[in-house]
């Protein structure tokens, strides 16, 4: 049987919570994710860099083989996901810090997860398109 | 005091041990901390790295989507990371990465609750330092071996 006291017993008004004005207990969320995609990049990172490294004048046709690899395609699209997370993740933190007015803090948050999540798409569509 | 004009300026109202008010930053911050430090100077840079790669991270999409595209692209990608100014970008980058990457494993054991005594933050601050430069090295080595 439903319990009114129960129900009611978050202090914050609907209203409150939908304003994202309260504890929606997902506040660690934002802060997990950039470590989790920080970790994820640890491996990842170590092997973009130095295959990169090793691909210095590497011919069209050489770094097409190379993307198309299924092993490289499969890492190259976790770098690509992971990175532009982390990235948007803190980029939004040095905003959220250094810029002050709401409309411009919520404004600049917004495109730079625009532009994260258009450069994620394109990269990895490109990668697609060379695997597949 | 009466007539602040600057909300800034609570933030300068300290007060002397014999209760005597005297103006001065309440709380940490560049006019009262030494920037050359190795703790908030590392700090500090870790953010710059981090701004500074994902910019880096424009010349992987361009040299993906140039991949993707067909050979005529490619090559121009191919022509401007091997000019000057592209081995500029590519040195630095790879600089910035192995920095922001070695210190944040560092962060990530803070994360945990490790390290945070002074010398253990001096140790792991020089220890990021050094595996940067040497990383940064090996990383070039590779570069230009497989350049030429």
């Amino acid at each position: 049987m439903a319990n009114p006291i129960a129900e009611r017993a978050a202090l914050r008004s609907p209203l409150g919570r939908v304003r994202g004005l309260g504890s929606a207990k997902s506040g660690t969320q934002a802060w997990w994710m950039q470590r989790v995609t920080s970790i994820a990049l640890l491996p990842l990172t170590i092997w973009l860099v130095f295959s990169l490294a090793c691909m210095a004048g590497a011919s069209f046709g050489e770094a097409q083989a190379w993307v198309a690899r299924p092993l490289n395609a499969v890492l190259l699209l976790a770098f690509l996901a992971a990175s532009f997370h982390h990235s948007a993740a803190g980029i939004r933190e040095v905003i959220e810090d250094y810029v002050k007015p709401e409309f411009a803090r919520m404004g600049s948050v917004l495109v730079v997860k625009g532009v994260c999540a258009l450069l994620w798409l394109v990269s990895s569509l490109a990668v697609l398109r060379i695997a597949i | 005091m009466s007539n602040m004009q600057d909300g800034r300026e609570a933030g300068m109202i300290g007060s002397r041990t014999d209760g005597a008010p005297v103006r001065r930053p309440l709380s940490p911050h560049l006019q009262a901390y030494d920037m050359l430090q190795i703790t908030s100077a590392m700090s500090i840079s870790h953010r710059i790295t981090g701004v500074a790669w994902a910019i880096g991270l424009l010349f992987l999409v361009w040299w993906l989507a140039a991949l993707a595209a067909g050979p005529g692209p490619f090559g121009a990608v191919q022509w401007f990371l091997g000019s000057v100014l592209g081995w500029v970008v590519l040195m630095g980058l790879s600089a910035v990465a192995w920095y922001h990457t070695l210190n944040g494993i560092r962060h990530l054991a803070w994360d945990a609750g490790y390290g945070f005594s002074i010398p253990a933050t001096y140790r792991s601050g020089h220890m990021v330092l050094i595996g940067t430069a040497v990383l940064t090295g090996i990383t070039w080595l590779i570069l230009f071996v497989a350049w030429i």
